[in-house]
């Protein structure tokens, strides 16, 4: 009962300076703000990059990358055989915690054309079907190479959605989803008939705004909307993983890799290339996550053993990026969680300032209350009720500023990661502000209780 | 047993070097019922006697008995609670919170005493209605005139119901028709049995009332019981 009406009181003091207040409740403001966009941002960011990680395959994907020998072996370097189907028969052999091996043959510059049109993929690649389970991708149209496919070099490819854009047009300029499967496209000059295409990836953001493209589409003038906001941006995660073609490894070994190495000039004076046998990527999966450690121990060994005790590879997790991404999260949280800090700092000195300047000016009334009855802990209370209903006030108003904040930034950069506002930073501000408003009233509030009532009464 | 006893009261300031004896060596006696007013020039002591009769203020030296109570020996949360139950303030410049309507100021002494805000608004209602200002409750004292303030000053003085009121020159500030007024309804409470302490410096409103205390440089010039020297004399209705 008290409480309430020492709340009311409080407003009602609060009601009667507003501006000054409103003034003293800006750094609250600021503070709170900036507490809950930063984390919306980092949360969108957060989610984002989870996004790309898993458009790139998940978590648990291991890669083998080429590395440059180590010092003390570079008198070896010509001998480094590089990664090799070898490696890959080792491995599915001896890797007895490698759940999964996908070897990846490239083809550099990798151009398909069909009629006058030219697309350049991400990247033009020779596999198997553990490709799939690899970099997680599902056949939406067609079909996957077969094992004939595979065994018979057959011209055959399964490409993404945005080969399909490029090529034959995509569904937001035709109108209709051109599903091209037994087109023949040519892959650096080489016929090939598509026999799959993948489904289409996007980011959550992405597809909102897709979504919301095709809704005002009724309202807009066809044409000219190419490369606009809805679309995945070059290089992104989203556009590599919709801009693949992929053909059977044979295939890519028969047709372009057989004759792709060091050149020979023969005595009749034509020029023959030599067999170019090493694989780009060799990706693995492992059994358990949890021995993940172990896991990659094991390979090294393996390949240690293939590679002739050259170590020209290097193994790279995702537990790397995850660690990058974590560490960017930490830095951004850092940052912001420091501009809060200091905002809520000045904001609480401007409380402490005004219940000073207010109990001051109400020494009178405070007389006057102890004379009709009000204990010091009274007095205490008011003044402490006074400055943290300052101080959640500001945190109210900080948080709607924060939820303004936050469309203002999406309205300003559609494409990047839409900033998502949780519970979570709005509970920790507002605890915040409420310990600010406690500390900041504790000083003024102790000084009112202490005040004689006579000193208080007589005081003009 | 007299309601408020007092023995050798001294209060004593030091202002820089000076000291200044507010109050000298007062000794009183006040009965229930009494209707007492203290007198004396400006500076003789008034106002600081009425706050250590009020509990507001602590002697030098000397002893203080209230309601068989001794005073000095109060800690300050027993203090605010004599204040808040068996004594009410009228002040010279009516002291009301400006902040605040005329309800809540006339409910405040009732939020001390901890009481719940139905009670509350009814005794305040009530009280305002022996005060004849039950149509202003919703209004704020600064939209009321001087007279005004002060009845709403005195309700909120009553609403607890205490065994004293006090009132310091609280016709001081206002004119002498509304102050007429004002002295009434104190003559009133007196007839409702209610002890009542009355500071002036006017000896017109002094001749008015039963018990007169005078009071110089914090000496007591004159004691003037009329209760108690059979001088009781009906109290003329307006001066
Ligand atoms: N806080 C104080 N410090 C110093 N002197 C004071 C203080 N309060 C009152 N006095 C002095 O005590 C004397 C009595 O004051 P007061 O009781 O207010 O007189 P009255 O009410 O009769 O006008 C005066 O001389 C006044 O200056
Ligand atoms: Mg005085």
């Amino acid at each position: 009962m008290k409480l309430f009406n020492a709340i009311m009181i409080g407003l009602k003091d609060i009601w009667a300076h507003k501006y000054r207040s409103l003034l003293t409740m800006l750094g609250i403001v600021l503070g709170v703000a900036s507490l809950v966009a930063m984390a919306a941002i980092v949360k969108g960011m957060e989610n984002g990059m989870k996004e790309s990680l898993v458009a790139m395959g998940g978590v648990d994907k291991v890669r083998i990358e080429d590395e440059d020998v180590p010092l003390h072996q570079q008198h070896l370097e010509d001998q480094a055989p590089g990664k090799t189907m070898a490696d890959v028969l080792a491995l599915q052999q001896n890797a007895t915690l490698v759940r999964l091996i996908s070897p990846e043959m490239g083809l550099r510059n990798d151009v398909v054309r069909r009629g006058g049109k030219t697309a350049y993929p991400s990247e033009t690649v020779g596999v198997t079907r553990a490709v799939l389970e690899m970099n997680l991708y599902e056949v939406q149209h067609g079909r996957f190479f077969s094992d004939y496919d595979q065994e018979h070099a057959s011209s055959v490819c399964v490409i993404g959605t945005g080969i399909r854009d490029e090529l034959f047009g995509a569904p937001e300029e035709v109108g209709e989803e051109i599903i091209p499967i037994g087109e023949i496209i040519h892959l650096n000059g080489q016929p090939f008939t598509i026999v799959g295409m993948f489904k289409h990836y996007e980011s959550e953001m992405t597809r909102k705004l897709r979504e919301l493209a095709q809704q005002n589409k009724d309202k807009q003038e066809p044409g000219i909307q190419r490369r606009t906001g809805w679309r995945s941006q070059r290089w992104d995660a989203f556009w590599r993983k919709n801009n693949v073609v992929y053909i059977p490894i044979r295939t890519m070994w028969v047709k372009f890799r057989s004759g792709a190495g060091r050149e020979v000039e023969m005595d009749d004076g034509s020029i023959v290339a030599m067999p170019d046998p090493r694989l780009d990527d060799i990706d693995i999966k492992v059994r358990d996550f949890d021995k993940i450690q172990e896991a990659i121990a094991q390979v090294k060994n393996i390949l240690m053993i293939t590679h002739n005790g050259i170590e020209d590879f290097e193994i790279d997790t995702q537990e790397d990026r995850i660690e990058d991404i974590n560490k960017n999260i930490r830095n951004a949280r850092m940052s912001g969680g420091i501009i809060a800090a200091l905002s809520l700092l000045v904001g609480g000195i401007g409380i402490m300032n005004i219940m000073l300047a207010s109990i001051n000016e109400r020494i009178r009334e405070i007389g006057t209350c102890k004379a009709l009855g009000a204990t010091g802990t009274d007095i205490f209370a008011q003044i402490l009720v006074e400055s943290v209903t300052l101080a959640l006030l500001g945190a109210l108003a900080g948080i709607l500023a924060a939820f303004g904040l936050v469309q203002i930034i999406e309205a300003a950069s559609p494409t990047q990661n839409s900033p998502v506002i949780t519970t979570t930073p709005m509970i920790i501000a507002v605890a915040f502000s409420c310990g600010v408003g406690i500390l900041a009233g504790f000083f003024p509030a102790i000084k009112a209780a202490r005040f004689d009532p006579i000193q208080a009464l007589r005081y003009e | 047993m007299p309601l408020v006893e007092l023995r050798d009261i001294h209060k004593v300031y030091h202002l820089g070097g000076e000291e200044i004896r507010a109050l000298d060596g007062v000794s009183l006696d006040i009965n229930e019922g009494d209707f007492c007013s203290i007198i004396g020039p400006s500076g003789s002591g008034k106002s600081t006697l009425m706050h250590i009769l009020g509990c507001l203020d602590s002697p030098t030296s000397g002893t203080l008995k209230l309601d068989g109570m001794e005073i000095q020996n109060a800690t300050p949360r027993q203090l605010a609670t004599i204040r808040n139950q068996k004594i009410g303030f009228v002040f010279q410049f009516f002291n009301l919170l400006p902040k605040l309507n005329v309800l809540q100021n006339v409910e405040l002494p009732m939020v001390y005493s901890g009481l719940g805000g139905r009670e509350r608004r009814e005794r305040a209602m009530e009280a305002l209605r022996h005060v004849e200002l039950e149509n202003r409750s919703k209004h704020r004292p600064s939209q009321l005139s001087g007279g005004q303030q002060q009845r709403v000053a005195i309700a909120r003085a009553l609403v607890n119901n205490p065994r004293i009121i006090f009132a310091d020159e609280p016709t001081g500030n206002l004119d002498s028709h509304t102050g007429e007024l004002i002295l009434d309804m104190f003559r009133g409470f007196h007839r409702e049995g209610r002890t009542i302490i009355l500071v002036t410096h006017d000896p017109e409103i002094a001749a008015l009332t039963s018990h007169k205390i005078e009071i110089r440089d914090g000496k007591i010039a004159a004691n003037l019981d009329r209760t108690l020297a059979g001088l009781d004399r009906p109290i003329p209705a307006a001066v």
